[in-house]
């Protein structure tokens, strides 16, 4: 098990090193950079000056220097420094930026793949169970709606109902009378009730499809030999779905927690746009449009790396329920 | 002698028998794998009305958005946040009319409150006429009619869903975002899969250090969440390009992404057909490998490869629909339905205007009949039910 866990952290080295290059590359693809919006500026106002100004600026901001030379400085700062560089757009650290939205977006999207789980894992069941019952086509219209519905439309849809017909609080991530207040229940349950049209909206694309494939799988397995042999031995329905058939057909929910991570950032950037949520994707969005470089490719890689890891960990416990999978 | 003789004959009249169980049903002898699997498909009631709602809408918007239309995609009329029209049999006098009709609308704001209110005049009758006249277009690029399945009298407004924040149509402009949504899926997917198959089958066919490299690259693509990723690439797209030259763009954007799955599919299926008893038995008899790819692989993966890409275009349709909303994608005068629900973006305005989520019906609508239409066909595909 040790050599499996060092053999794929050995691997994960080189993918976190094209992933850098590639977050990079990214950002270097537009012409100009973040300064040649000021330049325009700055010529009307300095005149021939402007243009020693911007290269000193370049200069200070590490701008200078061929793109390779910029990715050097960028990957070695943050290798041996821990230092993202600095934002152009609000001259903070980068670092400052990250910390304080990918805090609350892990935490959106671990809270989003618990509600998943315990969500989709007795729907997934009970349609297997009882195939072409009310419920089972109850359940399924409902995936199918639940995967072809934007999530973004979605988010608008749920805002709209709870607004108007719960008076439940909507958009940002608590209420504006606990903002700058220290940390108390009240505070902790008002950032939950702000928190569920979020994850329900998050959640459900990856909702959807995990009881699809809960479904399949359990019916799959249902009709093996391994299946009979439980029964036979008179074990209980209980007991053969649970210990014998779930533990198998629940691979594949284990091995998509590395692919449904990203899904989940996905979804919760375009989610955090329409519900006004300090979460990366704003960030992202308009450091992007701004030419913010160093803090869009740092999102990049960050939002990359942990989903990364997050891989890492479904394989790790993919290999600790089917020992067959550490053999190979 | 002779009772041997008869005996042997009623063996082989047994075997006979046995070896073709398709006796009994004459369609099943000697129909191509195509055919089968149309036959089981056509069985799946929900899978074949998608898929014919889905012809329907492609031959019915893609060809003929402008016929569908009242309105041009970007007229413009004074009355903006118009609710949906109601068609009325009844007048306000209760009297019944045979022909349907609508009462003009005109928007006013209560001066204090600085509210809108939709005030309808009531002194003029507008039937609707099928088939009336509107707006020129060209027809299929062939000739210029004015020809529209819906119109009404000569001065009267109709606006079936409503207004958008400019005055807009948003019934017409449906028709014609339906028009771009379609095509945008099929065109990504197109992308996609060229890529996905052909560095997918060398991964799966070469090996070695090929494979390590593409399926790095996969992992790679695939680590990066998706939204920033397009973000990323949507945002390098130039302000001074065309529409079109916007549009390609973003399909490209949407592929980049969209045949790393495919490849993995593709890939996984070569390496598992490679080892197939037919196959060796083929290299056996010293058949080239052009040969084994083309006769023995290809036709094994096709049904499979169908399957996969009616599944890939209603995510490419939900892809474009997400960027074009969030204002990286589409640009106007373009209009897909991404494009339309941009003016549906913040929360006040979608409360005070719920009509201008109707394109999301539209885009519902779609990817539940390719997702119907997807599930049929691997159903259908699987020669083992």
């Amino acid at each position: 098990m040790l050599t499996y866990i060092v053999r794929r952290l050995a691997f994960m080295i080189p993918t976190l090193l094209v992933i850098s290059v590639v977050a990079f590359a990214v950002i270097e693809l537009p012409p100009g950079d973040f300064l040649t919006q000021q330049m325009a500026q700055w010529e009307e106002l300095y005149g021939d000056r402007a243009e020693v100004m911007i290269e000193n600026m370049r200069a200070i901001y590490g701008l200078d220097g061929s793109a390779i030379e910029r990715y050097y400085r960028w990957i070695t700062r943050i290798v041996f420094h821990g230092d993202f560089g600095r934002s152009f757009l609000e001259n903070t650290r980068v670092t400052d930026i990250i910390m304080n939205r990918v805090f609350l977006t892990m935490g959106i999207s671990l809270v989003t793949l618990f509600f998943t789980w315990i969500v989709a894992i007795p729907i997934g069941v009970y349609s297997a169970v009882k195939q072409y019952s009310f419920f089972d086509y109850l359940f399924t219209f409902f995936a199918f709606i639940g995967r072809a519905f934007p999530n973004f439309a979605l988010a608008l849809v749920l805002m709209y109902v709870a607004y108007t017909y719960f008076d439940w609080p909507i958009g940002g991530l608590m209420s504006r009378s606990f903002r700058g207040e220290p940390l108390s229940m009240a505070k902790i349950a008002d950032v939950a009730r702000h928190m569920v049209i979020p994850v329900i909206v998050i959640g459900t694309h990856g909702l959807a499809g995990l009881v699809r494939v809960l479904r399949a799988m359990i019916l799959d397995e249902m009709n093996k030999e391994y299946v009979q042999t439980a029964r036979s031995k008179g074990l209980s329905e209980r007991v053969v779905i649970w210990k014998h058939v779930f533990i198998i057909a629940c691979q594949p929910i284990v091995s998509t927690i590395g692919w449904l991570l990203p899904q989940i950032v996905s979804g919760a950037a375009i989610v955090s746009i329409v519900m006004n949520l300090p979460t990366t994707g704003e960030a992202l969005l308009s450091a992007l449009t701004n030419q913010d470089m160093y803090v869009a490719a740092s999102f990049i890689l960050v939002l990359s790396t942990l989903t990364l890891i997050g891989t890492l960990i479904s394989d790790l416990l993919l290999a600790f329920i089917d020992p067959r999978i550490r053999y190979n | 002698m002779i009772k041997s003789h008869e005996y042997s004959e009623k063996d082989v009249d047994m075997t006979v028998e046995v070896e073709v169980p398709g006796k009994k049903d004459p369609q099943n002898i000697a129909q191509s794998q195509w055919k089968l699997i149309w036959r089981r498909f056509k069985k799946h009631k929900l899978a074949k009305n998608s898929l014919i709602i889905l012809v329907l809408l492609y031959i019915g918007l893609v060809g003929f958005a402008e016929f569908f239309a009242v309105h041009d995609r970007t007229d413009i009329f004074r009355n903006r946040y118009l609710p949906p029209q109601t068609i009325r049999f009844f007048d306000n006098e209760g009297n019944f009319h045979i022909r349907p009709f609508i009462y003009n609308r005109t928007q006013q704001m209560d001066p204090r409150t600085w509210s809108q209110t939709t005030v309808e005049d009531y002194s003029q009758r507008y039937h609707l006429r099928l088939f009336a006249r509107g707006f020129e277009y060209q027809l299929l690029g062939l000739f210029t009619t004015d020809i529209h399945l819906l119109g009404v009298e000569e001065g009267g407004q109709l606006f079936l869903l409503g207004t958008d924040q400019l005055g807009r149509c948003i019934f017409s402009r449906i028709m014609f975002g339906t028009r771009i949504s379609l095509v945008i899926g099929l065109t990504g997917v197109f992308i996609s899969m060229i890529l996905g198959v052909v560095i997918g089958g060398i991964s799966g066919l070469v090996g070695g250090i090929v494979d390590d490299a593409i399926q790095r690259l996969i992992e790679v693509l695939m680590s990066i969440p998706h939204i920033p990723l397009w973000m990323a690439f949507a945002a390098i797209v130039p302000d001074a390009w065309s529409p079109l030259q916007v549009y390609f763009a973003i399909t490209l954007i949407l592929s980049i992404i969209g045949w790393t799955g495919l490849a993995r599919v593709v890939r996984s299926k070569f390496l598992s057909l490679r080892e197939m008893d037919y196959v060796t038995a083929a290299h056996s008899f010293n058949a080239p490998m052009f040969y084994i790819i083309y006769k023995h692989l290809i036709p094994n993966f096709m049904s499979f490869l169908l399957v996969n890409l009616t599944l890939a275009i209603p995510t490419m349709i939900l892809a474009e629909t997400a960027l074009s909303f969030l204002g990286i994608g589409l640009r106007p005068p373009v209009v897909s339905l991404g494009v339309l629900l941009q003016g549906a973006q913040n929360f006040q305005t979608v409360s005070m205007h719920p009509w201008l989520l109707f394109p999301v019906v539209m885009v519902i609508v779609i990817v539940l009949c390719y997702n119907f239409v997807g599930d049929g066909l691997r159903d259908a595909a699987d020669p083992y039910q």
